[in-house]
């Protein structure tokens, strides 16, 4: 299979979950590409207009779609966004490298969210979830701007309703109408309950949410090797050829997007890089 | 007093302090609980006493006129409300309210700035405690305005 070449995917259904960002089930029209790993993205190739890497949000195991979440920012997206059940659309894939739910096992597990960034994280929360006896104490705290943000409200509910995982939303702006917490996501985390000698970190959102939230980490006693970043860069090739995605020394297509922080914590606040 | 000493070490934000400093601490505080609804105090107002969360949560909120009422911050277990007690004017610049019963620490604010002026000591255990908070809040409050969550730039 030539790793160029995006296979083509039917939409199935689609979920506006805020005003600007869409969910789409998708199924492939012939072949499909490889199962992916919680936090692999894909390319998605709408016709005529162009690509951009997107998470995966779901993967299409056990008869599910793959499901992919979008925000309409530009051409590409907006576009997705604007897929109607019936239509088409390019997938190649998946690339990346993934959350460590594997090394992380035996280990409490800390998933920090803020905004879009639950998307990208919402295979590895699924997969804890359905093993759970494998992990110690699970927490996933997730940040967004405003009540009318939240996505995948719905499964939030159902992932609260279960008694041995730990969700906490937050969001930074509201009105007296809102019930839940306000103040930012990183806030959350010295109210957490983990223990920071074994725990893995995983967090995902907007970079500087990410570099508030490692400093929280640190004050709470995590160490950076178990302090897990999503990087999403600008990319182009997603095979390592273009180096669009570079990051200091580092490919981000390659090495990323997931990626513990102590290999970047020397480069993640400088601003040229 | 005995008992609230005890109360007091047992918090995150006291935790380690010497006996005799513990002691004078004491001295300003009492329990307090507050009803669901009940105001701890009004944007304006002299900050005579600051408040320790034992058990609830606490909104700071701000209302202009014309404007519906925003949250600026829930406060819970373990955490202080309000920190102009320690900066002059010593007047608060939000609402407090309880969301649900609140069972907090009250510390009588001008006791507490005495005791920081007679005893060097007791103002540096107060200023190594409180700056970490107040540092954080100031970094929260960057984060809430940057709107990191907007949309990107040129979209
Ligand atoms: C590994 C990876 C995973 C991603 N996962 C998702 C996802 O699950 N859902 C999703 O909606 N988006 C995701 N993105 C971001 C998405 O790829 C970009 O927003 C992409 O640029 C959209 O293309 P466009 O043509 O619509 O907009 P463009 O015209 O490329 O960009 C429009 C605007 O968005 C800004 N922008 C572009 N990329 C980013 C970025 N990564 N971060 C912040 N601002 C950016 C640009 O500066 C520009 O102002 C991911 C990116 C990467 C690298
Ligand atoms: S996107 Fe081309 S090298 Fe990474």
């Amino acid at each position: 299979m030539d790793p160029y070449v995006p296979l083509p995917y039917r939409v199935l259904a689609t979920r506006k979950d805020t005003p600007d960002v869409v969910t789409l089930d998708l199924a492939p029209v012939g072949d499909s590409i490889p199962e992916p790993q919680p936090g692999q993205f894909t390319m998605l190739y709408v016709f005529g207009v162009g690509e951009a890497p997107i998470s995966v949000s779901g993967a299409p195991v056990d008869g599910n779609p793959l499901v992919q979440t979008v925000r309409a920012v530009g051409a590409v997206s907006n576009a997705i966004t604007r897929l109607r059940p019936g239509q088409e659309i390019g997938v190649r894939g998946p690339y990346g490298t993934a959350w460590p739910v594997e090394s992380a096992t035996g280990h409490d597990i800390l998933f920090v969210a803020g905004g879009l960034g639950l998307a990208p994280l919402r295979p590895a929360i699924r997969h804890v979830l359905s093993n759970r006896d494998r992990y110690g104490r699970v927490s996933l705290l997730y940040g967004t701007r405003g009540p009318e943000d939240m996505l995948y409200r719905d499964e939030l509910a159902e992932w609260r309703r279960m008694l041995d995982v730990e969700i906490e939303v937050t969001v930074d702006h509201a009105d007296r109408t809102w019930r839940g917490t306000v103040g930012v996501v990183t806030k959350l985390i010295p109210r957490a309950d983990f223990d920071p000698e074994r725990t893995t970190a995983m967090v995902c959102g907007p970079e500087v949410m990410m570099r508030f939230s490692v400093l929280a980490l640190q004050v709470a006693g995590l160490p950076f090797e178990r302090t897990f970043l999503s990087l999403e860069r600008a990319m182009k090739c997603g095979l390592g050829l273009c180096g669009r995605c570079q990051f200091g020394a580092h490919f981000v297509c390659q090495e990323g997007a997931v990626i513990s922080y102590d290999r970047i914590a020397h480069i993640f606040t400088v601003r040229e890089i | 007093m005995e008992s609230l000493e005890r109360i007091i070490l047992e918090q995150t934000l006291f935790a380690g302090l010497d006996p005799d400093i513990a002691q004078l601490v004491t001295g300003c505080a009492r329990n307090l609980h507050f009803e669901p609804g009940a105001y701890l105090f009004h944007e304006g107002e002299d900050a005579k006493e600051f408040y320790l969360i034992r058990h609830g949560e606490v909104v700071l909120e701000i209302t202009a006129p014309g404007r519906r009422t925003l949250v600026l911050s829930t406060i819970k277990d373990g955490e202080v409300v309000g920190a102009s007690w320690l900066i002059p004017p010593y007047r608060w610049n939000s609402d407090a309210r309880a969301r649900g019963h609140v069972r907090a620490l009250g510390f009588n604010a001008e006791c507490l700035r005495r005791k920081c002026d007679e005893d060097a000591r007791v103002g540096y255990e107060m200023t190594k405690r409180f700056m970490p908070m107040m540092v954080n809040r100031l970094q929260a409050a960057y984060l809430q305005l940057l709107d990191v969550y907007g949309r990107p730039e040129g979209s």
